[in-house]
């Protein structure tokens, strides 16, 4: 009964959460913030992971991967529109040049999330671990947006 | 005598030849001579398994998009701009049929495609012919697609797809392209212009 109180009031709060601020952590030189994804219909189609990576540092630094435990298969992608045909192939890393900013958003890299072990509800939120090379595991959390969200909703950056 | 003569001969071919240049820079500068309307066509079935083709829609502005549900990034982008569209054009907003044609129609079927679309925006109609029809389809829109074999995708490959949007008048005749990433709010001028 306990538990359950919990999870309702849990269930609660993700919701209110979400229209507050972006969750931001920071690692090192590394700030990172506004993490999103799009509602998902059903869970075969894979699902997007965005976020924004601040590097205050005076070191570059490479993301070269993500896990959730939301997919069963993560990978980094790049949007690429050669002559006139968009595809979305494997990014290795994504470099972090020292004093930028660099963002997963629309059209540039993003995370795929494959295998979704439930579909992705607006409102809702998860966790994302991004594997930095120098600044080790960051986890954020994602919060889950309209399928037609163009970019984070965060009250102040 | 002779080097004036010489001269003068020179000074002659130097104004021929600006002469020239200007005269193919002018017409250069002139417009193209009007091409013959182009009038792009498919048949291809919705979820229900009615087979539409573009004169289904005359009388309203079609606004085409090729793409499959199986794309994170790119589709929901452009179907976010054209449901913003609809949703700006307000009571004119039934003067626009925006189409989604799968490149990908196997799979959309299977999965669903209106209920994927109806998402982002009721009025966007999704189409998934056959294999032949598909091809027919994207070649008379002039578009290119491909199917790209990766392990590490979901079904082991993905697609390659032109992400712009295609604007077809009310008389099926081929207006415009508006590229990738396009904003809404361009896309909604233009088509308000013409309305
Ligand atoms: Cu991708």
């Amino acid at each position: 009964m306990k538990h359950l109180a919990t999870a309702l009031g849990l269930a609660v709060t993700l919701p209110l959460a979400a229209v507050a601020e972006c969750a931001s952590v920071s690692a090192g030189g590394l700030t990172v913030t506004g993490a999103w994804s799009r509602a998902t219909i059903g869970n075969e189609r894979p699902a997007v992971f965005y976020v924004e990576i601040r590097n205050e540092g005076e070191t570059a630094d490479r993301l070269t991967g993500i896990d959730t435990p939301v997919a069963a298969m993560t990978m980094l992608h790049r949007t690429v529109v050669e002559e006139g045909v968009a595809s979305m192939p494997h990014a290795e890393a994504v470099e972090i040049p020292a004093c930028e900013t660099v963002g997963l958003a629309p059209g540039s890299h993003h995370g795929m999330l494959m295998g979704l072990t439930a579909p992705l509800t607006e409102g809702e939120s998860f966790p994302v671990t991004l594997q930095f090379e120098r600044a080790g595991a960051v986890e954020i959390d994602t919060r889950v947006l309209s399928i037609r969200a163009q970019e984070a909703q965060c009250d102040a950056g | 005598m002779t080097l004036r003569r010489i001269r003068l001969v020179l000074w002659t071919l130097v104004a021929f030849a600006l002469v020239g240049v200007l005269a193919l820079q002018w017409a250069g500068r002139r417009p193209e001579p009007p091409q013959p309307p182009f009038r792009p066509d498919f048949a291809l079935q919705d979820e229900a398994g009615r087979t539409y083709g573009m004169e289904d829609f005359r009388g309203s502005f079609a606004l085409v998009f090729f793409g499959f549900t199986n794309c994170p990034d790119v589709c929901p982008t452009t179907m976010s701009e054209v449901a913003q569209v609809m949703d700006d054009l307000g009571p004119e907003a039934d003067k626009v049929r925006p189409l989604f044609i799968s490149i990908d129609p196997e799979r959309d079927r299977r999965q669903g495609l209106a209920g994927y679309l109806a998402a982002f925006h009721p009025a966007i109609l999704g189409l998934a012919g056959d294999g032949a029809a598909t091809q027919a389809a994207t070649e008379s829109f002039k578009v290119h697609f491909g199917r790209e074999e990766d392990p590490a995708a979901p079904d082991g490959y993905s697609m390659s797809h032109s992400p712009g949007l295609f604007l077809v008048g009310p008389d099926g005749e081929w207006l415009r392209q508006f590229p990738y990433e396009t904003p809404a709010a361009e896309i909604l001028a233009d088509i308000q212009e013409r309305i």
